[in-house]
């Protein structure tokens, strides 16, 4: 209970600036505040979870061509 | 546990990306906030150079043992390397766009670099120069044995002895005061060493790759 109430807050007061200076459609939304900056950091966190997560496939595809060959 | 430094890689990637772009960095004019640059554009030319270090190592091991397996190492590093010395001088291009003005302009440090990288793109074309293995290995070997120094030469030396707008160069500072602060720091060593990682993994599978297609064209 404590922990949710502090995280309400915290968000309360990163999305106060947007509300104060807003002429009235701006809703409330973390990911709204500052210029918008945490959209771009979650896009960039996606594509770099893509492109790793294709690393790592593909460092498993040679891991399993080098057992085949080893077997072989 | 052979593949701790892929984890300690993919993590610190995700640190660069989000720290890079909320921690707070000093505020500059003209740079504004294209100073977060560092973490990304900068770290490319420190793998860049990573790379050619490797590459020129292997290169001399293979002249002192004349095995063809450093040869191959060192082309394989040399190539990650040019790809993330492209990755670099794009970027740089686009920063230098909307801080200094222009793509490109006169600069010893820009004209030094482009001149190293087509040192390193004759490398290329001369390893296709010809098909004997060994000759080739020996030719680039050598080959690289001179374009090494002089590529050090162009980055890190005739900058410094004129004026240069890059930083680190011409009496400026590289990382001095004025452009890292302690905050900088944080993301900044770990970004470089997120980003060498990376690269050094991607030239791991290549090396796998490149040994495993060796290997199946013996035993036909």
């Amino acid at each position: 209970m404590e922990r949710n109430k502090l995280i309400r807050i915290i968000v309360l007061l990163s999305v106060l600036p947007s509300v104060t200076f807003a002429d009235g459609v701006e809703m409330a939304d973390a990911l709204r505040s500052n210029g918008k900056i945490y959209v771009v950091v979650a896009v960039l966190c996606v594509v770099l979870a893509t492109v790793l997560l294709y690393l790592f496939s593909i460092d498993r595809k040679v891991k399993k061509m080098e057992e085949k060959f080893k077997n072989k | 546990m052979h593949s701790v430094w892929k984890i300690i890689c993919v993590i610190l990637l995700f640190y660069t990306v989000i720290a890079g772009f909320l921690l707070p960095v000093p505020e500059l004019p003209i740079l504004n906030e294209t100073i977060r640059n560092l973490y990304f554009h900068v770290t490319m030319w420190f793998v860049m150079i990573t790379h050619m270090v490797i590459s020129i190592v292997y290169s001399i091991r293979f002249l002192t043992n004349s095995q063809l397996r450093y040869d191959m190492k060192a082309e394989q590093y040399s190539q990650t390397g040019m790809v993330f010395g492209i990755a670099g001088l794009i970027t740089g291009m686009i920063w230098a766009k909307f801080t200094w003005g222009a793509f490109w302009v006169n600069d010893t440090k820009l004209n030094g670099v482009a001149a190293a990288m087509l040192m390193y793109a004759a490398y290329f074309i001369l390893r296709n120069a010809t098909d004997d293995e060994n000759k080739r290995a020996k030719l680039s070997a050598v080959y690289l044995v001179f374009a090494f120094p002089l590529m050090m030469a162009f980055i890190f030396i005739l900058p410094r002895m004129t004026d240069s707008l890059h930083p680190g160069n011409g009496g400026n500072p590289a990382f001095g005061q004025y452009d890292l602060d302690n905050n900088m720091r944080m993301v900044f060593y770990p970004a470089i060493i997120a980003w060498t990682l990376l690269g050094l993994w991607i030239t791991s599978i290549r090396i796998r790759i490149k040994n495993l297609w060796n290997e199946t064209n013996l035993s036909e």
